[in-house]
């Protein structure tokens, strides 16, 4: 086990330098003089000159870069051009909505798509297997941020349940504030959801299939017994992919959701930021981004060999 | 092969908006270029069938014209993800543990952990917002898409008897990979691509929602319903049918892709056999 | 009073027949066997007692399991019944066991789920059990995990959690089909073993006269899902009333003739000195790379029209070997020679060599690319020519080979998926002789068949080097098999020949003790037949 957490820990500091090398590379080096491209084309000479020393741009980029992930490490993410205040703490504020809705939306995906899938999995064939299939086919294809605003409409709008948009703070009220984030949980939500169902209905009759299925069924276990004892437990391995792979694209596709309903989390911060072109604001956030995916997946990968002893002194 | 209901219907929606794509070439009710602010925010009527926007256009023309859009760049970067991702797939696979294979591998890992809107975002901050920097940010996505699942259906194949014989019967890695694992890894191909295409349709709609796609006056689905949010409550046929159309043209495909697996999946046709 | 008593059963899956009035008994104490081939029926007249059927089956009949008709109990008795009162053991110990749970755990679920027992007694009385099915403590701990055992030793945790309950009735469909021939004599052995001790009645399917021959009291003959003939196993023997009984017989125990060997004595192949090296895992993050060694400094030479037969384990380094002189690998020690020239030539395998060498595998299924028609199929290796004939000396060269094994000219035209399993076989051959080689590799090629057909690819076989003087390598776990198709032997344990010489010799005057293991474990049929 420690032999296998070592060696994902390796992997992990090498994805983690090359994706930074790469956006480095991408923001820094791409577009030529950042400082130009930021100002625009009517800047004064003097002002992209001011731009330039305060972006050190006058070092060597192999300086820059390690001065970039310095600041990353130590928590300065640099400041911003536009907004004249640091990104590590801009961003921190934004966190605070668009995190928690993304762990809000992951957990009603869970929440929904497990009993489904098991529920669909028992009924195989039957008819409410295919009304749970059916329903998932729809949820599958449903864009999200239409259907957040089809649930501001019905929701917001005409009945009156939930606000529209906007956000209240943690600070001022946080049952407010889980109210303001439901409607966007669930529009980010759903088309995961019916995923996740379909994967853990797939993996589960996979696993139906298999002979240590039948032998549990010969020891006299009935077949929900074999089901709960044996088959949920292998079936999560391709389900956790899937739940690790779903929290980035929650995290991501929570900053498409914001824009609904106007929270000021990641999302609007980095619309703007392009729009300004804020490059120091983007590539803090894109890295930070980046870097919760790679650390996702390295969880994933341990509770993996939590769950299967094969994966233990494999490499 | 027995054709499924899934695909056929499937087939069937997909048609339907291919067909109003290509048609928008030569013959849309109205010009979508014209604004006519007097006929604006019309439900739907015998003369807009499904009423016009708040300048006054013709939703079911820009229906039509916003169909071309959405496929033509879910179709250029699945396109991109096979040309790239299946020729990487089947190296890996026929050098497996090799420097190569590693080589590719953590290459795909590195950009898996690029979430698809990160990598937009790093795109159009460079390079500004375009269905065409949104086609290659898409377009990088699927070539670790297609380069893995062609690799793990590649290795499966390359430990059968058959590839041992065609190897006794002197034949190289490269030749054997095209001759023998590419037709059947085929069908592997053709339901992925058939998932990444719908996928490309939601992804377009998504990035040009958030201003990172399509430009105006490019039409668009997704610019469509970033237009109708802020008219939702007095005109939600704005919002009602450009949703609808992408749904329908997503649960097209995946039904399509769906069939196409029962079909080909050589394990199942087995079984019936 | 029979324990178990099944009344004119018929089966049907999804409106197929797949038995058809099935009658058959099995006492306390007795061991039954049921023999027959693919598609006969046994392994589903086992299910059926289990209720363990696929969807779609419908039963009708009668099988009493005591007192119990398990045809229409209700799913709490059925369940009540399964590891308690009837235990089964199925074919592959590699997947029977769940991978993610102690063997410990599995064994003691059997007796959570019928004693409501705590998880401390249940795992002592799994402790037991596991001694009992000779998986010792010191070596064996509960915690240990499915991927930790062999083969042989997971069949035993799968016994064990059979017989935790000492049910009356044991199933055990084809329960040593996968393990070795040593493997499989001492899995036979803890099952007789079991019988006497527990008095429990035996059901055991398998395709395997001479295991059935030597172990059950009575045997009961299936085909297309009816009994054909059954009867205390001495009678069965000596009467063999049904036709079918006496093919299976002597299927089972095939003869052919072989040519007599030319005069000529010239090499042809030449194995050197060759060793094969794996690099193994690593244990610790920077230990240096450590190998296996897989075949250790092997040397043989095959003459002109030797039919040499290759015999080992699972493990024992013959498949390497072949992949070698196959010239698939290189090999890290000595040199292989085929009519002089090197089969691996400066890290690149030797065309001009290969061509006079060709193979044919195991596996009539995975052989051949289900997506290429058989024409194209068995005219890949013209590959290896200088100039491969093209038009219509490629459809004769075809139409020739096809009909040399048996098939038609007209087959080519065919995909693979509408041949039967020894039809892909005689394709498989015809595919390897339309290079015209030197010598011919016969990896495991009859071990997949049924008796009967494996008969007829026997026959082929000798017919071929009579017709053609083809020389072979014939590798083989079957003794019985090389007995009658090779003129020399060879034995291989871990990695090295330790027993050559003419096959009469070696099989009836062994000099190496692993010879005499594996002639003493390899079941036998009765040699005599009483009229």
């Amino acid at each position: 086990m420690l032999r296998y957490t070592l060696k994902r820990l390796l992997s992990l500091a090498i994805s983690l330098i090359v994706a930074s090398l790469l956006i480095f590379s991408i923001i820094e080096v791409a577009p030529g003089d950042v400082a130009s491209f930021m100002m625009g084309m009517n800047a004064q000479p003097d002002t992209v000159a001011a731009l330039r020393a305060e972006l050190g741009l006058d070092q060597t980029k192999v300086a820059r870069y390690f001065s970039w992930i310095g600041g990353m490490v130590t928590g300065d993410f640099g400041t911003s051009y536009t907004y004249r205040a640091p990104v590590a703490q801009m961003v921190a504020d934004r966190l605070w909505v668009s995190l928690p809705l993304a762990v809000y939306a992951l957990l009603l995906s869970i929440l929904i798509a497990f009993p489904a899938g098991i529920f669909a999995a028992a009924r195989r064939g039957r008819a409410a297997d295919v009304t749970v299939m059916g329903a998932t086919q729809l949820g599958v294809a449903i864009p999200g941020f239409w259907f957040a605003m089809m649930l501001v409409l019905l929701f917001a709008i005409r009945l009156r349940w939930f606000p529209a948009g906007g956000f209240p703070g943690w600070d001022e009220s946080i049952w407010l504030s889980l109210k303001a984030l439901t409607l966007p949980a669930i529009a980010l939500s759903l088309p995961q959801a019916a995923i996740l169902t379909r994967v853990m209905r797939s993996s589960l009759l996979d696993m139906l299939g298999e002979d240590f299925m039948r032998t549990a069924r010969a020891k006299g276990l009935s077949a929900r017994q074999a089901l709960w004892r044996h088959g949920i437990r292998n079936a999560l391995i391709p389900v956790l992919t899937i739940i690790g792979m779903q929290f980035a694209v929650l995290l991501t596709g929570a900053i498409i959701i914001e824009q609904v309903f106007y929270l000021p989390g990641l999302g609007r911060l980095i619309f703007q930021a392009i729009t300004q072109r804020d490059l120091i604001v983007v590539e803090s956030v894109v890295m930070l981004l980046v870097f919760t995916v790679i650390m996702l997946n390295f969880v994933i990968d341990l509770a993996y060999a939590a769950i299967d002893p094969r994966l233990r002194l494999r490499t | 092969m027995k054709i499924s209901r899934s695909l056929l219907i499937g087939a069937a929606l997909t048609s339907v908006f291919t067909a109003a794509a290509l048609l928008s070439f030569l013959w849309t009710p109205y010009d979508v270029t014209v604004l006519s602010i007097p006929d604006r925010l019309q439900g739907p009527s015998a003369t807009h069938w499904l009423g016009t926007d708040h300048f006054g256009r013709d939703i079911f023309s820009m229906i039509m014209v916003g169909a071309r859009t959405s496929l033509a760049v879910a179709l250029v970067a699945v396109t991109i993800g096979l040309i790239l991702g299946v020729p990487l797939g089947l190296a890996a696979a026929a050098r497996k543990g090799s420097w190569l294979d590693e080589i590719i591998m953590r290459g795909n890992d590195i950009i898996f952990s690029f979430p698809l809107l990160v990598l937009a975002i790093l795109l159009t901050a460079v390079l500004g917002p375009s269905a065409t920097n949104a086609i290659i940010a898409f377009g990088i996505f699927n070539i670790p898409v297609f380069a893995r699942i062609v690799r793990s259906g590649a290795l499966s194949l390359w430990s059968r008897e058959f590839i041992m014989a065609a190897r006794v019967a002197g034949k190289g890695t490269t030749r054997i990979s095209f001759e023998h694992i590419l037709p059947n890894v085929a069908n592997l191909m053709v339901v992925q691509g058939t998932v990444q295409f719908s996928l490309g349709i939601q992804v377009e709609a998504a990035l040009s929602f958030v201003g990172l796609g399509a430009q105006p006056p490019t039409p668009s689905w997704g610019r469509m319903l970033a237009d109708a949010q802020t008219m939702v409550a007095i005109a939600p046929h704005m919002a009602l049918v450009p949703g609808l159309a992408i749904l329908l043209t997503v649960l097209g495909l995946n039904l399509m892709g769906d069939g196409l697996r029962d079909m080909l999946d050589p394990r199942i046709r087995v079984e019936r056999a | 009073m029979s324990l178990l008593q099944i009344s004119d059963l018929s089966l049907t899956i999804g409106g197929h027949a797949i038995l058809k009035n099935v009658s058959l008994s099995v006492g306390p104490g007795e061991i039954v066997g049921i023999i027959g081939e693919s598609g006969s029926g046994k392994s589903m007249t086992a299910f059926t007692v289990m209720q363990l059927l696929p969807r779609g089956a419908q039963a009708t009949g009668r099988v009493a399991l005591g007192d119990t008709d398990m045809l229409t109990a209700d799913e709490d008795t059925l369940c009540h019944l399964r590891g308690n009162q009837v235990g089964m053991v199925f074919q592959e110990p590699m997947t029977a066991l769940n991978p993610v749970k102690s063997i410990g755990d599995q064994v003691a679920e059997t007796v959570m789920i019928h004693d409501r027992s705590s998880r401390a007694d249940a795992l002592r009385v799994a402790r037991e059990v596991l001694e009992r099915v000779g998986l010792p403590e010191a070596r064996f701990p509960l915690t240990r995990y499915p991927h930790e055992l062999s083969g042989g030793q997971r069949q035993r945790v799968v016994i064990a959690m059979a017989i935790a309950q000492r049910p009356a009735l044991l199933i055990a469909d084809e329960p040593t089909t996968a393990l070795d021939v040593t493997t499989q004599a001492q899995i036979l052995e803890l099952l007789r073993g079991l019988v006497d001790d527990y008095g429990m009645g035996l059901l055991f399917i398998t395709h395997d006269l001479a295991v059935i021959s030597g172990l059950a009291s009575r045997i009961v003959v299936m085909r297309h899902g009816e009994v054909v003939e059954q009867g205390p196993t001495s009678q069965v023997l000596a009467e063999m009333r049904h036709p079918y009984t006496r093919m299976l017989f002597e299927a089972s125990s095939h003869r052919v003739t072989l040519p007599p060997h030319p005069d000529t004595r010239t090499p042809l192949l030449e194995v050197k000195g060759v060793s094969r090296d794996y690099p193994l895992p690593r244990r610790k993050l920077f230990a240096p790379q450590e190998h296996f060694r897989a075949v250790r400094d092997v040397s043989f030479t095959l003459e002109r029209g030797d039919r040499i037969g290759l015999v080992g384990e699972s493990g024992c380094g013959k498949s390497t070997l072949t992949r070698a002189i196959l010239g698939l690998e290189e090999v890290q020690e000595g040199e292989i020679l085929l009519d002089g020239a090197p089969v691996w030539s400066g890290h690149a395998p030797n065309l001009d060599v290969r061509r006079k060498i060709q193979v044919v595998f195991q596996d009539p299924y995975g052989s051949f690319n289900p997506r290429w028609r058989v024409g194209p199929l068995v005219a890949e290796p013209l590959h290896l020519l200088e100039v491969p004939p093209t038009g219509s000396a490629l459809e004769a060269r075809i139409g020739a080979v096809l009909d040399s094994v048996g098939l038609s000219a007209a087959d080519a035209t065919k995909y693979i998926h509408e041949f039967s399993g020894g039809q892909r076989q005689r394709i498989a051959i015809a595919r390897a002789l339309i290079t015209r080689p030197e010598l011919v590799v016969f990896d495991e090629a009859v071990s997949a068949l049924d008796v009967s057909v494996r008969a007829q690819i026997l026959d082929l076989m000798a017919d071929l080097a009579a017709r053609e003087g083809l020389s072979y390598l014939f590798i083989s776990h079957d003794l019985s098999v090389v007995q009658t198709i090779t003129d020399r032997v060879m034995v291989m344990q871990a990695g090295r020949i330790v027993e050559e010489g003419p096959t009469e010799t070696v099989l009836m005057a062994p000099q190496h003790p692993y010879t005499r293991t594996l002639i003493d474990a390899a079941p036998r049929l009765p040699n005599a037949r009483a009229s």
